[in-house]
């Protein structure tokens, strides 16, 4: 990688689309920019020259810039987040693209997604998965000291590697099938494997599973979530979330005092 | 005492006010609780807990996003820790060494008892957190790992590796989702405050506008909180993420809410160094880099050559050179503004010319290669990832960049503003920190705030309300406040001037940077109070923005918030004008000791400043509530 910023003439090509109802078109646009430059900062800027020559800027939402929010995602190329390996739109740069270039930039595809306007989508399925269970039920100032229950090193660092997930929803934006499941295993897998997170541990697994299924397709195993994912989730979360959606499902609950 | 700003703080000795309060004050019974109805505004960790706590507690809430997730919002992106006087590691840890440590750190401008309190509850923290599943960094008996940060000789930080904010956010925003499928807390996202009701000098609501449908629609409570964080994008780069803003508290303000110690902003020394024009926001290093790193420049001004054909005697390490006790390890204020003086001496590097070298080839050949890339192995990752340069093998360039704003919505000790019924928590308000804040404190505040300071002071200002409805949404006051929101949105549309929103609020971050920057004189801050205007009203009449107010608008939406830091950088001037004196994050170039150093006047300025509004176009008056500090014996800050 050169440390010499340069200029690059890149084509853009851009799906405009005015509101959720509105048929969708593709804008060609030319673009100069520096290597230097973030993918969001020249999106910034072809904004600024539209702006002035009096075309509305396409939006699109980003936040951060650190890719810790998890607010921006586009698919750049036809991959969520663009080229870069572990890296959210916002991280990525243009030193990743030469002159040149033609890039296609279009919103996150999911029917679980439906677009606001042009970059812009709704991923609110996502916060109704949490809503049916991702969480542990402890009201504040019930807790007990936080050394009183000792987590073994390996299921927290274990339960923190799901815990990374930023919820962008790149998985499933770049699952043939628009599942939903990377982000689901996550964010159960986050609870399940902590010893405050048992006591709801198969009720929190089957209501969020099956919530998931109410806004997403299905899972076939293609692993593209995990490749698009900014913060590399493993595929083993979902399969330690299908053992406990399957374990849930046939335990004895009672006596497990779980309904 | 001046009847706006009366601090309510309790009497007795400073280990027992909280205690002591917490009984005094009026309660609300249980099942009077859904009786009330609270507006929340902000989902960071100060707003995400304090609804959920609310909601636990059996209060009807409304929760206000502008973020189309509350998981979204900036405490997210907080790397180092969270500071609790736990004392796990058994090496001297207490209640008062925390309260002690975070007042002399605020250099002696933070009021005692909210600060003692602020450490007494800093336990609790960590216990809520932990059960909800936060995955701190853990031993390998499982037991909570610390670490010792800036500011303190005792490790008392608890870390989610570089993730802290992050999962603490997540813990936080699980347990509001878990009130909303309670149906306790009514959650409105994408949803941004525009206007803050009053009727009869109390809080009674707020005006919102859809960020995907435009509607404006009135929400009225009998309490509004604003947990809105801070306002650090007046400088239009910053470490801050690039929707925060000041508007909720701005607009609080124009409503009769005192604003306080604008002036008090931090700058953190370890950020990238803006790459060109075009930048959108800063990106921070962790401070831990410091441990390894050397800081360097040129002697030579404009030295264009690579780094490594510089030989080591033409390098100047000034910290260690100036400072050769703390070295590089100086606290924030004094590396930034070290860097700054170097850089404008013309020792910058960079493309730019606009950095200094933090250089690790000393460490790797100490240590290999390994350890160092184990213990900064992401962060060189990010660096390279961002500059396209390759820390490893060329030092890194950094450069100071503004980070957190101590200044906010004076509140009492209660967290309520001087208006009745309206409350500010977290970076919001301006209590807990005075003139800087410590490392990992900033996440300790806003939970403290959230989880167990405001959802006890609040009842006590509900209880006298039992039996009165909200006041309704048809009454004159909302349905006025919904027609200026719309005349404004109206007008911003109409202006069809010929320079973007981003294009002023890239000039005015630069006129805020260059005179209420890192180091401000007369000269500079009477410029800026007469210059600021002036683009204000360029702004005013030449500003474009396009389409309409009925749809997704992100121009319209920047419009408004950065009107409003348009006026808090006038604000800010003034408040720095008028502080006669250098403190934390306040340096003024007239007062300093021989040696460089920041120089209080405890004298004179022992107070803290809090501004009313007194309408368009007019002068504001300050307030001062004075500080007094009964536990803790004021003196010089000195690193040498």
């Amino acid at each position: 990688m050169s440390n010499n910023a340069e200029i690059i003439n890149v084509t853009i090509k851009v799906w405009r689309q005015d509101g959720p109802t509105s048929e969708g078109r593709f804008e060609t646009h030319q673009q100069a920019i520096s290597t230097h430059a973030s993918f969001l900062e020249m999106l910034d800027l072809l904004n600024e020259s539209l702006n002035d020559q009096g075309h509305e800027p396409i939006a699109f939402e980003s936040d951060c810039r650190e890719g810790i929010c998890g607010t921006c995602g586009v698919m750049i190329n036809g991959r969520a987040h663009g080229p870069q390996k572990a890296t959210a739109t916002c991280q990525l740069h243009m030193r990743e693209f030469s002159d040149g270039d033609e890039i296609v930039i279009e919103p996150f595809r999911a029917s679980g997604f439906p677009v606001i306007r042009d970059l812009a989508v709704d991923r609110s399925p996502l916060d109704r998965i949490i809503e049916s269970g991702g969480y542990i039920t402890v009201n504040t100032g019930a807790a007990s000291d936080a050394n009183l229950t000792p987590v073994p090193k390996e299921a927290s660092d274990q339960a923190f590697d799901a815990a990374a997930c930023i919820g962008c929803g790149a998985c499933v934006a770049a699952c043939p099938n628009s599942a939903g499941q990377l982000f689901t295993a996550a964010k159960i897998g986050h609870l399940n494997l902590l010893p405050q997170g048992q006591a709801e541990r198969w009720k929190r697994t089957e209501n969020m599973v099956e919530t998931m299924e109410e806004f997403f397709g299905s899972c076939t195993n293609h692993g593209e979530c995990s490749e698009a994912c900014p913060k590399e989730i493993s595929l083993d979360f979902i399969a330690f979330m299908n053992r406990d959606y399957l374990k849930a499902k046939v335990k004895n609950r009672a006596l497990t005092g779980q309904k | 005492m001046n009847p706006l700003i009366n601090a309510k703080i309790p009497a007795g000795d400073i280990a027992e006010k909280w205690e002591n309060h917490k009984f005094s004050m009026n309660l609300v019974n249980p099942s009077n609780k859904r009786k009330f109805e609270i507006i929340v505004v902000g989902t960071g960790l100060a707003g995400a807990s304090a609804a959920a706590t609310l909601g636990e507690l059996g209060y009807r809430v409304k929760a206000f996003t502008f973020h189309d997730s509350p998981r979204r919002a900036h405490s997210i992106a907080a790397q180092g820790g969270i500071n609790a006087a736990k004392n796990y590691t058994n090496d001297g840890d207490s209640v008062h060494r925390l309260f002690y440590d975070t007042v002399k750190g605020g250099d002696y401008r933070s009021r005692e008892a909210n600060v003692h309190r602020l450490a007494e509850v800093s336990v609790n923290i960590i216990d809520q957190a932990t059960a909800q599943g936060v995955p701190f960094a853990r031993d390998y008996g499982g037991l909570l790992d610390n670490r010792s940060f800036g500011g303190a000789q005792v490790s008392r930080t608890f870390y989610a590796r570089g993730q802290t904010g992050q999962q603490l956010l997540i813990g936080a925003y699980s347990a509001l989702m878990r009130q909303v499928a309670a149906g306790t807390v009514e959650l409105h996202s994408r949803a941004e405050l525009l206007d803050v009701v009053t009727k009869d000098g109390q809080a009674c609501g707020i005006v919102t506008r859809d960020l995907v449908s435009g509607e404006v629609t009135p929400h009225s409570a009998h309490a509004v909180v604003l947990a809105t964080g801070g306002y650090g994008n007046v400088y239009f780069l910053s470490t801050n993420a690039m929707m925060c803003n000041v508007t909720a508290a701005w607009r609080a303000h124009r409503k009769g809410a005192l604003f306080a110690n604008p002036c008090y902003t931090q700058i953190h020394p370890t950020c990238i160094p803006a790459s060109d024009d075009f930048q959108s926001k800063l990106t921070l290093m962790s401070e831990s880099l410091r441990n390894d790193g050397r800081i360097w420049v040129p002697e030579t001004k404009a030295d264009n050559r690579g780094a490594g054909d510089i030989p080591e005697n033409e390098r100047d390490y000034y910290l260690e050179r100036k400072y050769p006790a703390f070295g590089n390890l100086v606290p924030r204020d004094v590396a930034s503004r070290n860097a700054k003086t170097v850089v404008d001496a013309g020792h910058g590097v960079g493309p730019l010319a606009n950095g200094v070298y933090l250089d690790f080839s000393g460490a790797i050949a100490r240590d290999g290669l390994d350890a160092i890339s184990a213990k900064y192995g992401n962060l060189f990752d990010m660096y390279q990832r961002i500059t396209g340069e390759n820390p490893y093998q060329t030092p890194m360039r950094i450069y100071p960049a503004t980070h957190y704003t101590m200044g906010g919505l004076w509140v009492d000790y209660n967290l309520m503003t001087n208006v009745k019924g309206l409350y500010a928590i977290g970076e919001a308000n301006f209590s807990d920190h005075g003139a800087n804040r410590l490392g990992a404190s900033a996440l300790m505040q806003g939970l403290a705030d959230g989880y167990f300071v405001l959802p006890y002071t609040i009842g006590d200002g509900l209880a006298g309300q039992l039996g009165s409805d909200p006041v309704p949404t048809t009454d004159p006051v909302f349905t006025q406040a919904i027609a200026g929101v719309n005349d404004t949105n109206r007008r911003w549309l109409a202006t069809n001037g010929t320079k973007s929103v981003d294009h002023y609020h890239r000039e005015l971050g630069r006129l805020v940077w260059d005179n209420i920057g890192m180091a401000r004189n007369k000269a500079g801050l009477q410029q800026a109070v007469t210059d600021i205007p002036a683009l204000k009203e360029e702004y005013h009449k030449n500003v474009r923005v396009l389409g309409s107010a009925d749809t997704l608008n992100q121009s319209l939406e920047k419009a408004g918030r950065v009107a409003d830091f348009f006026e808090l950088a006038e604000l800010m001037a003034r408040d720095a004008l008028q502080r006669e004196e250098s403190c934390g994050g306040h340096f003024r170039d007239e007062h300093q000791t021989p040696e460089g150093e920041a120089q209080r006047d405890d004298e004179n300025f022992a107070h803290v400043a809090a501004w009313e509004w007194t309408g368009e176009g007019n002068t504001p008056t300050r307030h001062q509530e004075e500080l007094t500090f009964d536990n803790v014996a004021l003196s010089q800050r000195s690193y040498k």
